[in-house]
């Protein structure tokens, strides 16, 4: 086989390659800083608005009030009155999504047969993509009465109720994302535990989920993440009525209800109310982040790596 | 089907009549075989004949395949592993396996090793454990210092060792290995042939290997398998291992190990 015949034989068509690999390399470029920009932006406006909302309320009153009242006569700004309830629905809601998510995963990875897995899954996912609106009246009209029947005191609107089917929402969320990091650990690892004499159970629990600890935290992180974020339903079913407290049979007014509630309203863009929400907004922001940062460094801490 | 009658050898595994079916397919069927005690004996073959299959037999981790169904009788110490009174699990402590591609835990050394102990209910001394299976398995040295680490930080052959001293640290009476030894350099694989020899003392092995001329140096005794038309695999030939490469009886397992496939 002479040279010459090599080179005929073999052309590659790629004369355009180094130009059009460079623009292929702009644009993609370009839309990653699309996305970082918008990402500063928001962060931008969030800062300046929220600077300004402090140049009139003290963060001292911000931090320690013990009422919300931003939009009586005399207003009290106690961002923990927000909190408080934000952080009562999102326990509840994730008491519920994290345990059954995680069973619900471990069983279609490892117990489930083919059969079952090929339609529980799918099901799964449809209940991802139910409109959160439906989820709050679901909780509002059906659940709050059942659960009045049971429990004395609850109120039409409460954190149980909305906590409950929050819970029920992000469930797919849990389930789908773990079941894929579980699903994903090499089965040689299944085989070498059995081999030793372990039982599925112990298979299950001493490595298969360490192996996919990451993957599984990184599920619940969004969980938590979407429960703190999560509008409709405990704006739905919550109620607007802010108050310090963690009697879950109450009704709240979550950070994110209350976003709503001045949204809707027609405060002036410059007026103090208007700079309210974005200082509200602001701490839901720190709080995911703090959360994404915990979550980074216990993912690198306790992660253990199977490639 | 030419098997020599195991001579004068204690045997502690007899296959009896085994068939192997994934699904509809037959991939292995009607084996006889048996196991002679401390001993190497090595299963050949050409790729797809059942030895991975039949290996499996041995300690039920057919089990976790989907659709596999296996008949016959597979005999040790006096019971029949398929035994609806046999529990798998017991079955596999005493029956260790090491895998073709070397599979520790995402733990560190140390734990790696002591799993098994632990889950098996190990009454003595965990630490002292540790060390006798990892010098056992010729990788103490070293690792002395670095027991901490991931056994994912090791190298390939290191890897494999610890997997044989996992295997080993359960104490079993015999120890599968599925090409131990494939996925190893020359030197790595001397280690493990050596590691062989003196673990034969102790323990009855089966190992399944393409390389020929590893067969010949390690095995005492050695079982050729084949597949028929319709892929079906099955055991042709039985016996000692210079037998086997010296004058086989059946011309396919003599061109085999001359190394004429056909
Ligand atoms: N999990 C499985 N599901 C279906 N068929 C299988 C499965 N495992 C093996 N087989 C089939 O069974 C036959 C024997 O496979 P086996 O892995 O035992 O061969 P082997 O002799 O170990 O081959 P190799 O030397 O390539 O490892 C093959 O035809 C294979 O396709
Ligand atoms: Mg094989």
């Amino acid at each position: 086989m002479s040279k010459v015949g090599h080179s005929e034989r073999w052309k590659p068509k790629r004369s355009l390659s180094r130009w059009s690999e460079r623009a292929i390399k702009f644009i993609f470029g370009a839309f990653a800083l699309i996305s970082i920009a918008t990402t500063l932006g928001i962060i931008l406006s969030l800062v300046f608005e929220t600077i300004e909302f402090f140049q009139e309320v003290p963060i001292g009153r911000f931090l320690t009030d013990t009422e919300w009242t931003p939009l009586f006569a005399n207003p009290k700004y106690g961002i923990f009155v927000l909190i408080s309830a934000t952080f009562l629905t999102s326990v509840i809601a994730l008491l519920v999504a994290i345990p059954v998510g995680l069973m619900t995963a471990i069983y279609l990875s490892e117990h489930a047969s083919q059969q079952t897995r090929r339609y529980l899954k799918p099901a799964l996912e449809v209940l991802a993509g139910v409109p959160t609106v439906v989820y709050g009246y679901f909780a509002l009209l059906f659940v709050t009465p059942i659960l009045q029947i049971v429990i004395p005191g609850l109120e039409v609107f409460n954190a149980l109720s909305a906590g409950l089917i929050m819970g029920i929402a992000i469930l797919p969320t849990v389930a789908s994302l773990s079941e894929d990091a579980i699903y994903a650990v090499p089965q040689s690892l299944r085989q070498g535990a059995y081999a030793l004499g372990a039982t599925k159970q112990e298979t299950i629990q001493n490595v298969v989920l360490p192996a996919a600890l990451s993957g599984i935290v990184a599920s619940v992180i969004l969980a938590i993440a979407r429960a703190v974020g999560e509008t409709m339903i405990v704006t739905i079913a919550a109620g607007q009525n802010p108050r310090l407290t963690l009697d879950p049979r109450l009704s709240v007014q979550t950070m994110t209800a209350f976003i709503v509630q001045v949204s809707l309203g027609d405060a002036p863009t410059a007026s103090l109310e208007y700079k309210t929400i974005f200082a509200v907004g602001m701490t839901l922001f720190l709080i995911t982040l703090i959360l994404n940062m915990v979550s980074f460094w216990f993912v690198n801490r306790f992660r253990e790596k199977y490639d | 089907m030419q098997i020599d009658a195991v001579i004068d050898e204690e045997t502690v595994l007899q296959v009896e009549n085994v068939s192997v079916y994934y699904g509809a397919f037959p991939a292995l069927r009607g084996v006889y075989l048996e196991i002679p005690k401390n001993k190497i004996t090595a299963l050949i073959g050409p790729s797809g004949c059942g030895k991975s299959t039949l290996l499996r037999c041995l300690n039920r981790l057919n089990d976790f395949i989907l659709g596999a169904r296996v008949e016959g009788r597979v005999r040790f110490g006096g019971m029949n592993l398929y035994d609806k009174s046999v529990d798998p699990v017991e079955v596999r402590r005493r029956i260790g396996m090491v895998f073709q591609v070397p599979n520790p835990f995402p733990k560190s050394i140390y734990e790696n090793i002591a799993y098994g102990a632990r889950i098996n209910g190990y009454q003595g001394n965990v630490d002292e454990l540790v060390e006798i299976a990892l010098k056992d398995a010729a990788l103490w040295d070293e690792v002395k210092d670095k027991l901490k680490n991931s056994g994912l930080s090791l190298s390939g052959g290191q890897q494999q060792r610890l997997c044989i001293a996992r295997a080993l640290a359960i104490e079993p009476e015999v120890l599968l290995m599925d090409e131990p030894c494939s996925a190893l350099d020359p030197i790595s694989t001397g280690r493990i042939e050596e590691l062989m020899h003196e673990l034969k003392q102790k323990y009855t092995i089966v190992i399944v290997t393409h390389n020929i001329q590893q067969a010949a140096r390690i095995s005492s005794y050695t079982a050729f398998f084949s597949t028929d038309e319709s892929r079906t695999g099955q055991m042709v030939e039985f016996g000692p291992t210079t037998r086997i490469f010296g004058q086989a009886n059946d011309p396919r397992t003599r061109d085999y190990v001359e190394g004429r496939f056909g």
